[in-house]
């Protein structure tokens, strides 16, 4: 059963635009959402939650039609979307009782309880919670409703190594049961090296692929070779840089031509971003 | 069941966690019937994807070191004396088959990599 199925999603801005922005996520899993600044994902992430309006495109949540039943399938979404702050001189009691009332499942039992998880003081203002904290204090209001599925727009940007690492468990922890599916964007891909079932790669506003982790590496190879093998190869290369020893450069593995002889690797995440990005370079 | 796994090796973790188990299974650490742990618990335990976990089990059970009993879980295969030793010895050759490549483009023979290999052979 797929938790989030997106389906050619189109938004047109004066001088972006989301081209057919379409992602799965099966329940139970975790996928990482990946791409430059500016390549699409907020925009991704709030049209899902239709708080953008969409020029076109569907958005079902576990099967339903999130236009239709929009109101309904967020009693089951939990969501924290960076930049969106909540009101920070309150205590983070009373904005809990107000935000509360909002969930017809909302259970108080379950939320003290991920207070206690979280080391969260519910007498603190929001202002008084640090970056790690306002995340685990959203991560706390989606479980306490009951959240089948949680979308994160960059939930570990702006975290300590350590305080990243202990929200990764969280994540992991969640989905064991496999009722749990979690999206979340990040730039920082060491964090889905470990802990992501699926990669979706967004760039200038088109998914690039959307693939399970290894599968999405492997579909890559970054070559090292010599300059007279790089002009052998240059035309399908994605992109590529030079030294006075040669050149490194990465091709999608089908492209490849293993009587070249030139030496290849398993690109890391990072190294796909990277030589992504500096496509777009070339061709400005 | 003993795992260690290294984010930092060029062997995707899948492979890694393959190649521990299979070697524990072929030396008999793991016995016949030993239930491996659920895919889900092994993947939070070891903070990895799910589907690294279930990746490696797939592979273990394709090259019959375990199988699979619908709603009970994964248990390490019923394997005769013949069966392991040819397992192993194709899982052996596959490495070896890269490494060789790498002493004969520095021109060894076959008679001075043995030699180097013995040099760093452990004993126990």
């Amino acid at each position: 059963m797929l938790a989030l199925d997106v389906r050619n999603l189109n938004k047109k801005y004066e001088k972006f635009q989301l081209k057919d922005v379409s992602l799965q996520l099966e329940k139970g899993y975790i996928m990482g959402f990946i791409g430059a600044n500016g390549a699409g994902k907020t925009t991704t992430i709030k049209s899902i939650l239709n708080m953008v309006h969409i020029d076109g495109g569907e958005v079902y949540v576990l099967g339903k039609n999130m236009a239709d039943h929009e109101l309904e399938l967020k009693q089951g979404i939990g969501y924290a979307l960076g930049g969106i702050d909540f009101y920070t001189r309150s205590k983070v009691k009373t904005l809990t009782g107000v935000i509360k009332k909002f969930y017809a499942h909302w259970d108080d039992a379950a939320y003290s309880d991920y207070l206690r998880r979280f080391k969260l003081d519910e007498n603190k203002k929001i202002a008084e919670l640090s970056i790690g904290m306002k995340v685990k204090y959203s991560l706390a209001l989606a479980l306490s409703h009951g959240a089948k599925l949680l979308i994160l727009d960059e939930p570990t940007s702006g975290l300590d190594p350590v305080a990243r690492d202990d929200l990764l468990e969280i994540f992991q922890q969640l989905v064991s049961d496999g009722e749990i599916s979690i999206l979340f964007s990040t730039h920082i891909t060491s964090d889905l090296e470990k802990c992501a079932d699926f990669i979706t790669f967004i760039e200038n506003g088109q998914i690039v692929r959307s693939a399970e982790k290894e599968e999405f590496k492997e579909s890559y190879l970054l070559l090292n070779g010599t300059a007279s093998q790089l002009n052998e190869v240059k035309e399908r290369l994605i992109s590529y840089k030079t030294n006075s020893f040669g050149f490194t450069g990465l091709i999608h593995a089908g492209d490849y031509d293993p009587s070249s002889g030139i030496q290849t690797a398993t690109p890391n995440l990072e190294e796909i971003m990277i030589y992504f990005a500096k496509k777009e370079d070339l061709h400005v | 069941m003993n795992i260690a796994i290294s984010s930092t090796s060029e062997k995707p973790i899948y492979q890694q966690l393959f190649e521990q188990i299979s070697a524990q299974i072929l030396k008999g650490e793991l016995e016949t019937g030993y239930c491996l742990p659920p895919i889900r618990q092994a993947a939070q335990e070891l903070r990895i994807s799910v589907i690294t976990v279930k990746k490696a089990w797939e592979d273990l059970e394709r090259r019959g070191l375990i199988h699979t009993i619908t709603g009970k879980g994964c248990f390490v295969a019923d394997l005769s004396p013949d069966q392991r030793l040819q397992i192993r010895n194709e899982m052996i050759l596959k490495q070896m088959a890269g490494d060789a490549s790498y002493y004969k483009s520095f021109g060894l023979t076959i008679e001075e990599a043995i030699e180097l290999l013995k040099k760093v052979y452990p004993n126990e």
